[in-house]
């Protein structure tokens, strides 16, 4: 997977080359379908390109890096500033109705680099598209809509890194479609992709923890047991009212078998989730949540510390409070939001007591944002996290500040 | 310009606020609330020791990729171990196979630990027909190395076997076989080539090593080159661990700090605390204890207050499981340190689980199933007044 890195740097130098050769009037943002409503599904190409010239090859990106201060019980890791992410996206159209996108992110530094996604669409009907290569596999809303400039917090939901492993993808092939009426758009995607390992249940975070099986980057390149992820959804949206999701995606983690040798049974990991999103006509408030449940049969000689079920979720309110010019960008926003989010990773009692198991951190995110124009966001948040062990003890509690900016570029 | 001021204002109030406002960041718990920490007077290379054992006890989660199991009965210390308080049932190792001095005799069969968990795929242990067994709830890991550091000779000055003082309590000190890669301490004391044991709810561990060793081994299921026997198979296998690690967590078990007394002025602690000595509750939970020499030099001549004597003592039949280890009886134990007992619910999920199996809810429960030696202050206990009894409970939860 590596591999492919140098190609994309190379392509990236070439282009920047042609840049600095040509009449910048060439260069043209790329043309965005705004007539239609846009949803969840839509977040890959709902993105401002840049196209070169009469290059076949549109290309966009964003970066987001911040500082933060956060204190846990006392301790602070002092003064921190963090280049969190940089992602670039290159999208070409190869025919008519046949696109290629692919978005390719360097997270933490250099530290880690994803391929997060790279596919073909093919177009045979609205109702009928066939995607293929590495996907984003649709469960909740942000594993699709991550983009760091389309959000007023630094950090991302905690239910949506650290319970749903966002952002999750993996190579498989899929069809999608959407049906439009007046006011109405229903869409659906359903997907068969390499998933999830025996990670999920064997980690360093001594829970049950999904993003563990991000580790696996072989999975690129074949499935751990052989058993395809399945990944469905099913999205409607209305102008007037908003959109809303119920995703699905399941499948065997565990090695089962091996050279044909039976190691354990069969066992699945489940994972529902409803994401909703709205804007309040009236005020302009934005609204946008999500909730998840996840499910997994671990094997009850196992450890209780590793839940069998677990949820959690985030909503998110943003309120423009002013919308005019400021310091001479047109179209400034000035946002004040927040963020409400919880996650129980363990959802149940224990075998020797009947008490309820804990293992749970609620969060809350106070937050000013402004926007000098829509694709970019400074932000400054404030976070207050209570976080309790396994046993319920008293919390462990984590606040701070962070401010940063994200932007497409 | 009105909303450029109000843009800029905005950004700046919550800087000045984050910088300003110390108020809005989490404060640290009171030294005498957390159990957690080191024993003050260590160098500055000795907080680097520390911190390595601290991140090896409390962080390092074992997976089978790191040597988990395939038998264990947790997957790191810190679990059983949370803040370095006590544990939770939950976390409760059982053990089974011996019933006198003469040895487990159920070692072919997984004695004497009972892992009860396994790697998925492989089947875990279970009781085998015929053994007695006991569990154990985790004890607070604290003070440890001053606990270690208390001369034999002074365990054996507190001992008193034939009761020769007739006042019903006898302790006397287990005398074990000691592994070989233990360190004698200055002044070590042998018997027929017994040793002293003081750590465990049965006092069967001589020092910090061989506990961390079979700690290692018996609970996470993971091999040294200390205890290189795998759990599942009998067979000596490589080490999953360095040396290192070990040293480093024996280390910072050693140099963990004592709990410290909370409401230490306040009267009805004060009152309890001379109830705890009037009714002899003092003659096994000895309130003073002093260190003896130490390579560290923070522990070295010390006096302390961890209300133990290290010693056993028949605790009657309510509390005889009928398993034993060493040269202890059935219904020996050895009399638990009282200090950070008033903690224990922080660190238990908000309730008490007293005694070895934590089968006490209350402290009051506990002290209602003493008997055997404990027989006699039991019945002194009982006959306090509700409001003596109330400043007893207090006192012990000051501790
Ligand atoms: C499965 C839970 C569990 C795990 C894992 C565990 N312990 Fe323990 N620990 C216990 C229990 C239960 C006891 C009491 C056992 C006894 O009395 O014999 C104990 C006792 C101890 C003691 C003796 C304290 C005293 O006052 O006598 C020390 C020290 C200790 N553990 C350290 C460790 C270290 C180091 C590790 C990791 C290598 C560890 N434990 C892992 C449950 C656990
Ligand atoms: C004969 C010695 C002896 C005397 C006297 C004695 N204890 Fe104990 N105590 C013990 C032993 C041994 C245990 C542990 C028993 C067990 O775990 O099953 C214990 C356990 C306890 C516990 C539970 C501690 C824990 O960590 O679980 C408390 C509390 C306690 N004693 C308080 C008292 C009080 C108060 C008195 C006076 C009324 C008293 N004891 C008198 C030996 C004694």
């Amino acid at each position: 997977m590596k591999k492919i890195i140098p190609f994309f740097i190379l392509a990236l130098i070439l282009t920047s080359a042609a840049i600095a050769q040509i009449d910048p009037s060439l260069l043209r943002r790329f043309p965005k379908d705004t007539t239609k409503p846009t949803m969840n599904m839509d977040a890959v190409y709902n993105r401002p390109f840049l196209q070169v010239g009469k290059l076949p090859v549109a290309l966009g990106g964003y970066v987001e890096a911040n500082y933060q201060y956060l204190s846990e019980d006392g301790i602070s890791e002092g003064h921190q500033f963090q280049m969190r992410r940089l992602t670039l996206f290159v999208a070409s159209t190869i025919y008519k109705r046949i696109k290629f996108l692919s978005e390719i992110e360097f997270e933490d530094g250099t530290k880690e680099i994803n391929i997060e996604f790279a596919s073909v669409d093919i177009e045979l009907a609205p109702l009928l598209n066939v995607r293929g290569g590495v996907i984003m596999n649709p469960i909740g809303a942000f594993n699709q809509n991550h983009d760091g400039p389309k959000w007023e917090f630094v950090d991302r939901p905690i239910s949506a890194t650290q319970m749903l492993p966002a952002t999750w993808s993996n190579v498989g092939f899929g069809l999608y479609g959407k049906k439009y009426t007046d006011n109405w758009v229903y869409a659906y995607e359903v997907y068969l992709t390499n998933g999830f390992d025996d990670k999920i249940i064997a980690n360093s975070e001594n829970k049950t923890f999904l993003p563990a099986s991000k580790e696996n980057k072989d999975r690129f390149e074949e499935s751990f047991n052989g058993s395809p992820l399945f990944t469905g959804k099913i999205a409607v949206r209305n102008r007037k009212i908003g959109e809303l999701g119920l995703s699905y995606m399941g499948g065997i983690y565990n090695k089962y078998q091996e050279d044909g040798l039976t190691l354990d049974k069969k066992r699945r990991v489940n994972v529902y989730a409803i994401d909703f999103n709205t804007t309040i006509a009236k005020t302009n408030t934005y609204i946008n949540g999500e909730w998840a449940w996840v499910n997994v049969d671990v094997p009850d000689t196992y450890t209780e510390q590793f839940g069998r079920k677990q949820q959690g979720g985030f909503i998110d309110f943003v309120q423009p409070v002013l919308k005019r010019p400021m310091f001479g960008f047109e179209n400034a926003v000035l946002n004040a939001a927040v963020r409400l989010e919880y996650v129980d990773w363990n959802k149940g009692t224990f075998k020797s007591t009947g008490s309820s198991i804990a293992d749970d951190v609620f969060s809350i995110v106070p937050a000013i944002s402004w926007r000098p124009t829509a694709q970019t966001v400074i932000r400054f948040n404030y976070r207050y996290n209570w976080q309790r062990d396994i046993l319920g003890n008293p919390p462990s509690k984590l606040a701070g500040f962070q401010f940063g900016f994200s932007t497409y570029f | 310009m009105r909303n450029q001021i109000l843009v800029l204002g905005s950004i700046l109030l919550f800087i000045t606020g984050g910088i300003a406002c110390e108020k809005m960041l989490p404060k640290a718990p009171a030294d005498d609330e957390i159990l957690d920490g080191p024993i003050e007077g260590l160098t500055p290379e000795q907080h680097q020791l520390f911190l390595r054992g601290d991140v090896a006890f409390n962080d390092e989660i074992f997976t089978t990729a790191t040597g988990l199991g395939p038998l264990f009965v947790a997957t790191s210390c810190g679990t059983c171990h949370a803040g370095d308080g006590k544990g939770h049932p939950f976390t409760t190792l059982t053990r089974f196979g011996q019933t006198d001095n003469t040895g487990n005799h159920f070692l072919q069969l997984g004695g004497p630990q009972l892992q009860q968990r396994a790697m998925p795929g492989f089947l875990p242990e279970q009781i085998p027909a015929g053994a007695t067994f006991s569990r154990f709830t985790p004890p607070a890991n604290t003070g440890l190395g001053l606990l270690d550091a208390v001369p034999d000779a002074t365990l054996l000055s507190l001992a008193d076997e034939k009761d020769a003082d007739g006042d019903g309590i006898s302790g006397r000190p287990n005398w074990i076989a000691r592994p070989a890669y233990t360190t004698l301490r200055p002044g070590t004391i042998e018997r027929n080539g017994k040793y002293i044991g003081r750590f465990g709810k049965k006092a069967a561990v001589y020092d910090l090593m061989q506990q961390t060793a079979n700690a290692y081994s018996q609970d996470i299921g993971i091999s040294s080159t200390y205890e290189h026997y795998d759990t599942y198979t009998g067979q000596e296998i490589d080490p999953e661990i360095s040396n290192q690690t070990v040293l480093d967590v024996v280390f910072y078990l050693k140099t963990l700090k004592a709990p410290v007394q909370r409401n230490q002025s306040d009267a009805t602690v004060n009152k309890g605390q001379q109830l705890f000595a009037n009714i002899g509750c003092d003659k096994c939970h000895a309130p003073t204890l002093s260190t003896g020499p130490s390579s560290i030099a923070a522990l070295a001549n010390k006096t302390f207050h961890p209300y133990t004597d290290l010693l056993l003592h028949d605790m009657g039949s309510g509390l005889d499981d009928g398993y034993t280890e060493g040269s202890a009886t059935t219904p020996e134990w050895r009399t638990p340190a009282l200090w950070g007992l008033g903690l224990s619910k922080k660190s238990q999920g908000g309730q008490y689980f007293l005694l070895h199996d934590g089968r006490a809810k209350s402290i009051e429960e506990a002290i209602l199933l003493h008997s055997g030696e404990g027989q006699q202050s039991k019945t002194y206990f009982q006959q306090l007044t509700a409001e003596e009894k109330n400043a007893l409970i207090r006192f012990l939860e000051s501790l």
